[in-house]
């Protein structure tokens, strides 16, 4: 069974979010869910400077071996639950989303064309929300 | 019948190629009506260039329907009753005549002056002056040949009426209006966002739409006349699906502001939100029946995407699609006894129209990628998206499945087509 996609784009404060267009964006919804940053937020270091021997925390959602680094979940045709074997990677993301509350999430649902527009859209959000509502539950804030 | 079934037979290998004046747009049409009517136009007297320019615009519109055969008026251009000889065209087995000629007033209007014969009777069945600016000559021909249609069917013509289709290319996205048959384009919205689901007021001045402009899903209107516009749903989640009733007096659409996609009615000008459908499951693409009393949609809530029906006022909903497959995008007939959708199974998609009182489903289309079916205000014709030589296309297929069309506008895709009054 082809699996659907869709994409937690997890998005730093420090890191510019240009790249975050849906993929199928006239089936894709979009759920942007931010943590309420405390203004002015302090902001973690930013891209290393190739200066001598510096100190550089790697932020976990840097890190490629991390299960943070898995930004994608997929579902079946036409299925908006997340799916068991995905439910660790969005803990994962909850988790550290709750313990960095200044950072930020933007969710996109997405389904693919096997529907119509209008009806793609409102799966992809069911998807999202489905997320979204597990990233709550785990700690993370709603940003609406 | 067995001579209908040899139209037919020679309809489904006749493939037309209809070139005209711009190279960026060409129509392809497949098939023909079950009886085409022979018809002769000939060429209208007057100015020469614009004569012809009008001539090709009545000749193309009535081979596009199927429904009528060309008879050759080679040698022959009578342009007043006195001149013609009945006879000769009955020699050449035209049924109907058409003769008229073009004049050009001194403010600059367009005139034609233009009269329908039936070669059989040898009487007069038509004779009418139509006119307009200089700007508009490709008017005069569709309103010409909605005349000499109806005439010669008892139909409504639809070549005067317009359409809608969101065109796509990369990321770039524009809402256009065009002429029904693809022409006299006009660009309404243009933006790097997704546009989708135009939709016509009942009295042709405005399109609401979705659009992606502001991150999520938003609900515009917007004058075709002063190109205003106004946002009526931008409400917190996705705001989708706009629909008319047929008094323009209120839109059906769809907002998740409450949890999943459900169904809601709302004023044009945005206020008066009120939740109708209460299913928790994905109820969307909501469409007024043409009495204003239904709704036609499409839910999940049996597991699958089917469609269902209910009053406007609420009460009952009920399940109109069943079988195999899922089911899209309904749309009701503009006589309200039959609906059109998108019906999906083993991967293609097909058109399907079926009949209220029946129950009974028929497809119209080969399958493929074939989505968003919509009537022709005659209910003649159905509009819908399709995809050849790897490009999102407009096609159209009569309501009896026998005239098909296929319309490659300008470069890009060209998507979620509506047909307007």
């Amino acid at each position: 069974m082809k699996k659907l996609l869709i994409s937690i784009l997890l998005v730093n404060l420090l890191a510019a979010c240009a790249s975050d267009k849906p993929v199928e964006p006239a089936a894709a919804p979009v759920v942007a869910a931010e943590a309420p940053a405390p203004a002015p937020a302090p902001e973690p270091a930013p891209v290393p400077e190739p200066a001598p021997a510096p100190v550089v925390v790697v932020d976990p959602l840097s890190d490629p071996h991390s299960v943070l680094a898995t930004r994608s979940v997929y579902y079946p045709f036409d299925v908006s639950a997340v799916q068991e074997a995905d439910k660790p990677v969005v803990q994962a993301h909850a988790k550290y989303l709750s313990e960095h509350p200044n950072s930020k999430v933007r969710l996109e649902g997405n389904a693919d064309e096997r529907g119509s527009n209008e009806y793609n859209l409102a799966l992809g959000q069911r998807r999202a929300d489905g997320v979204k509502k597990m990233l709550m539950l785990g700690g993370a804030k709603s940003g609406l | 019948m067995l001579l209908r079934v040899f139209q037919w037979l020679v309809g489904s290998l006749f493939l037309l190629h209809v070139s005209m004046a711009s190279a960026e747009l060409s129509i392809e049409i497949i098939g023909a009506g079950e009886h085409q009517i022979p018809v002769a136009i000939l060429p209208f007297g007057g100015d020469g260039k614009l004569a012809q320019a009008i001539n090709d615009v009545v000749v193309n519109d009535l081979l596009r329907s199927g429904l009528f055969r060309m008879v050759d008026a080679a040698g022959k251009s009578p342009h007043e009753i006195a001149e013609v000889s009945y006879p000769d065209w009955q020699a050449r087995g035209a049924e109907a005549l058409a003769i008229g000629a073009i004049a050009v007033q001194a403010n600059g209007r367009i005139e034609a002056k233009f009269r329908l014969l039936d070669v059989v009777k040898q009487t007069e069945l038509l004779g009418q002056v139509v006119s307009a600016s200089d700007g508009q000559i490709r008017a005069i021909g569709h309103r010409i040949a909605d005349l000499i249609y109806e005439k010669l069917t008892g139909d409504k013509g639809v070549f005067s009426t317009r359409i809608a289709y969101v065109n796509r290319q990369g990321q770039y996205f524009r809402l256009v209006v065009a002429d029904s048959d693809g022409y006299n384009e006009q660009i309404v919205l243009s933006q790097n966002q997704p546009i989708m689901s135009p939709a016509w007021s009942p009295d042709g001045s405005h399109l609401a739409y979705v659009s992606f402009e502001t991150g999520h899903a938003v609900v515009f209107v917007q004058s075709l006349y002063t190109n205003q516009r106004k946002m009526v749903a931008g409400f917190s989640g996705s705001n989708s699906a706009p629909a008319w009733s047929p008094n323009g007096k209120q839109m059906a659409i769809v907002l998740t502001r409450d949890g999943s996609s459900q169904i809601y009615l709302i004023s044009p000008d945005g206020s008066g939100v009120r939740r109708i459908t209460f299913s928790g499951a994905i109820d969307t693409e909501p469409n007024f029946s043409p009495d204003g009393q239904y709704l036609l949609f499409t839910s999940d809530r049996g597991g699958s995407a089917q469609i269902y029906r209910m009053p406007v006022k609420g009460g009952l909903e009920q399940r109109m699609t069943f079988g195999e497959g899922s089911n899209f995008s309904p749309r009701h007939s503009p006589d309200g006894k039959s609906f059109v959708y998108t019906h999906l199974v083993s991967g293609k998609f097909y058109i399907a129209i079926q009949d209220f009182q029946t129950g009974q489903m028929e497809i119209l289309t080969e399958g493929g990628w074939e989505k968003k079916p919509s009537f022709a205000p005659n209910g003649k014709l159905i509009m819908f998206a399709s995809e050849a030589r790897e490009r999102g296309i407009l096609a159209t297929v009569s309501s009896d499945g026998r005239v098909k069309q296929r319309m490659f506008t300008q470069s890009g895709d060209a998507r979620e087509p509506v047909w307007g009054p």
